[in-house]
């Protein structure tokens, strides 16, 4: 047995939007034991990049609005692949969760009278589709930065106890349940056994398996790497988003609140390209309609200068509207691209943003085995997670939403499932996986092997040229090949650090190891699915086939390869329509 | 341009003295020199360790100092510092390894000044009201990214670690200028001690440190004449 154990009757892995929420909540049950394992400082996280807004039906702006234009919204927006369960609960909870948002704190701008101000957002409609309408809540272009700082203020606030800078490394999961994880300190290299009745993951997604990401550099999926090592089944991994407007090999996201503010893309001939491609909703098309439509422009060689990029031109909104409303993209333009948003147009590209997929669960967090029934004692919520609310493609704002509701929601059942729950023995060595996993690669240290990061260029350049906006079968099965030596390879990796403190070479590695499996999953089910929906575009199947096709796609991992099952789609309200824009 | 980065290194599990090492590399004078050092690390030498995640200046991990001066690494091009770089970790904190510094003292002093909203009325059912010109008050100081880049600039907290700091202070002014918050008295009887905000001497080195432009020393008068008000 390891030296380090520590007894918790709630854990949380995680320390983004999702998993304070739920560490928020989990607290304020008295005489519960929780404590949240973060692989960075909290308020490193992710949550703290997205900049637009969340969504919420609060009508704050003069102009009607309900949940139930929000749920039509979110269900057509993922292509009718949402569970319509899921995405009611979402929708009906969003302006209670905003609420509660602003009494933890959380600076919202405001109008003239006082009340959250709201904007417009991709594919957010009145009236079931009529006129896009005000529904995105926000904190200048700062939103997820005020959301993450808020929730880590409150966290504080209500005692919760920080494993900052421990990286989940395995979890102990076996028929009976979840009993806890294992976890590297990443100060000494020491490992961790953390026991637990209940246990969320929180991990958020995994953009850097392709090279033009708005992801940060640690979202690299370890939470769903663990997961399916275990052998929790994986949905809907066939579905990434593309967000249109990444700024050129950079990566990272012009917001969309720039075209709800009023900006528009332009082509090489300055030509206004999307009044072709939507012709009613125009820039403010779904997000995978437009990142088409920008690449079908570049592979038409529209691209600015012919190159693989198009224009974002905020410069008729004048200096005003840019300052107030998008001081942070104003700030990014002068510093990465040396130019002024108020005067020169931003140089955009299609960039991996957000994983629609992710660990399976049932509207209270819990996280469901192939069989569709629950796993005792595990939690999923957020980006890593599949509830599936965003079903084939993602609105923007509901991913601020999905990360406070479900996390809010697994807090809450965690907490009940804590009161009724005994903790689960464990056995005499669980950390003996992990720590033969890195002692095995600590073992390589200054040995001859293949390099990490030399895995990790050649993963992210195939996934983006053939896994990413555009797929075809042809492209699919060399993937699938190449992964597969890339596979071999990662497990030849040999590190530079011999150390055990800090080793940032050791982690990155093992990182790496899990992306490969990752991407390989992703490849698998993007093969398997013979149509196109949302973000998952076959030009060799380019009608999305309800027939065949309206269910959920499940990956196992099982002795190295990838199987496929499925599951239905539920259905409350709304039936499947043909996508217009 | 062919780059010289000079690095801080200190490995104390293979030699007890800190040392610098140079790496002599081409790169663009578009990249960041967050992505210099990224080049050096995938490239050249796996040993070389830091904080990063975002690269994109707004979690706040890889702050330290370039050319002398405190600055995020991922949000300095290189060609803005030059060929010759010189790398160092933020002053002020116990180094742990190369670039990384031990932040925990850092989050001691952030949670001394209770950063999180206090009110004893209940809310109301929907949001609470505040008007534009309420929320732009503290807007400046909601920007902190808890980098430690202001803190580790001062000259007065490095001759006194006990000094709570301008990230703190910056921390504690976005809810002392909040009208919702009534937690005020308390936050201010914390700062008027002797190591609040009476150790700030008005240098401005936390202003000109800070990587999202927020007016740091100007904050931390405000809430010195908060707390003389107060007194008066």
């Amino acid at each position: 047995m390891s030296k380090h154990v520590h007894t918790y009757d709630a854990l949380v892995v995680g320390g983004g939007g999702a998993g304070l929420m739920a560490a928020v909540y989990l607290t304020r049950q008295p005489g519960l034991r929780t404590a949240v394992l973060s692989k960075l400082y909290p308020t490193r996280s992710h949550t703290g990049t997205a900049q637009g807004g969340i969504s919420a039906s609060l009508g704050n702006m003069g102009e009607e609005d309900s949940w139930e234009w929000h749920a039509f919204d979110t269900v057509k927006g993922g292509d009718y692949l949402g569970d319509q369960d899921a995405i009611e609960i979402m929708c009906r909870e969003a302006p209670e969760v905003v609420y509660d948002l602003e009494h933890m704190g959380l600076p919202f701008s405001r109008t003239d009278d006082g009340r959250i101000a709201q904007r417009r957002f991709g594919g957010h409609t009145q009236n079931y589709g009529e006129s896009l309408v005000r529904r995105s809540c926000y904190a200048a272009d700062r939103t997820g930065h005020m959301i993450l700082q808020t929730l880590y203020q409150q966290s504080i606030k209500h005692g919760v106890r920080f494993f900052d800078e421990f990286q989940v490394v395995d979890l102990l999961i076996d028929d009976g349940g979840c009993r806890g994880a294992v976890a590297l300190e990443l100060r000494t290299g020491d490992l961790h056994v953390f026991r637990s009745k209940a246990l969320v993951l929180a991990t958020g997604g995994y953009g850097r398996i392709w090279e033009i990401t708005s992801n940060a550099i640690t979202l690299t999926g370890d939470g769903l790497f663990v997961s399916a090592r275990c052998g929790i089944p994986l949905e809907d991994m066939e579905f990434f988003q593309f967000h249109p407007t990444g700024i050129w090999k950079l990566g990272f996201l012009i917001t969309e609140g720039v075209r709800g503010e009023g900006g528009i893309l332009r082509n090489s001939e300055g030509e206004r390209f999307m009044e072709r491609y939507a012709p009613s909703l125009k820039d403010l098309a779904s997000r995978d309609v437009v990142s088409r439509a920008i690449y079908k422009e570049i592979r038409a060689g529209r691209g600015i200068d012919g190159r693989r990029y198009v224009h974002l031109d905020a410069t008729h909104l004048g200096a005003d509207v840019i300052e107030q409303k998008l001081p942070e993209i104003a700030d990014f333009c002068r510093i990465y691209l040396g130019i002024d948003p108020v005067t020169d147009p931003m140089p955009v590209q299609p960039t991996a943003h957000f994983a629609m997929g992710g660990i399976p669960t049932d509207i209270h967090g819990a996280v469901l085995a192939l069989d569709g029934s629950v796993i005792r004692g595990l939690y999923a919520a957020g980006e890593c997670a599949c509830v599936s609310v965003h079903g084939a493609n993602r609105l923007g704002t509901n991913s601020l939403l999905d990360l406070v509701v479900f996390g809010r929601r697994a807090g809450i059942a965690m907490a009940d499932h804590c009161a009724a729950a005994e903790l689960l023995p464990v056995g005499d060595d669980p950390a003996g996986r992990a720590r033969a996993d890195l002692e095995r690669l600590w073992a390589t240290a200054g040995k001859d092997g293949e390099k990490a990061a030399e895995i990790r260029r050649e993963m992210s350049e195939l996934m983006m040229n053939n896994v990413s906006v555009f797929r075809t079968e042809e492209l699919l099965i060399e993937a699938k090949e190449k992964l597969a030596e890339l596979k071999e390879r990662a497990d030849r990796i040999a590190i530079d650090d011999p150390s055990r403190g800090f080793n940032l070479d050791l982690t990155e590695a093992w990182e790496t190891q899990g992306m490969v499996v990752l991407a390989q999953v992703i490849t698998e089910c993007a093969l398997h699915r013979t149509e196109s929906r949302g973000a998952h575009s076959r030009e060799d199947f380019p009608d999305r086939d309800d027939e065949n096709w309206l269910k959920h796609t499940l990956a196992v991992l099982r002795d190295g390869t990838v199987e496929i099952g499925y599951k239905p789609v539920s259905f409350t309200r709304f039936e499947p329509k043909e996508g217009v824009s | 341009m062919r780059v010289k980065f000079k690095i801080y290194r200190y490995q104390p599990e293979v030699r007890e003295e800190p040392y610098f090492d140079t790496f002599e590399f081409d790169a663009e004078p578009t990249d960041r020199v967050l992505d210099g050092l990224n080049h050096i690390r995938w490239q050249m030498d796996g040993t070389l360790v830091l904080r990063r995640s975002c690269q994109q200046g707004i979690c706040g991990s890889d702050a330290m100092r370039i050319n002398g001066a405190n600055r995020l690494a991922c949000k300095v091009l290189i060609g803005d510092v030059g060929a010759k770089i010189t790398i160092e970790p933020l002053m002020g904190f116990r180094v742990i390894k190369d670039l990384v510094v031990d932040m925990d003292d850092f989050f001691e002093q952030y949670r001394s000044v209770l950063p999180y909203m206090i009110t004893e009325k209940p809310p109301p059912e929907v949001e609470r009201l505040q008007s534009p010109a309420e929320r732009e008050v503290y807007d400046d100081t909601t920007k902190c990214i808890l980098c430690a880049a202001c803190t580790t600039a001062c000259p007065s907290f490095w001759s006194n670690r006990d000094f709570v700091g301008p990230a703190a202070i910056v921390q504690a002014h976005r809810f002392i200028f909040d009208s919702r918050d009534e937690g005020t008295d308390e936050r201010l009887e914390v700062l008027g001690e002797r190591d609040g905000v009476w150790r700030c001497r008005t240098i401005f080195n936390c202003t000109e440190a800070c990587p999202r432009d927020i007016k740091i020393t100007r904050a931390i008068g405000e809430v010195k004449k908060a707390i003389a008000l107060k007194g008066a």
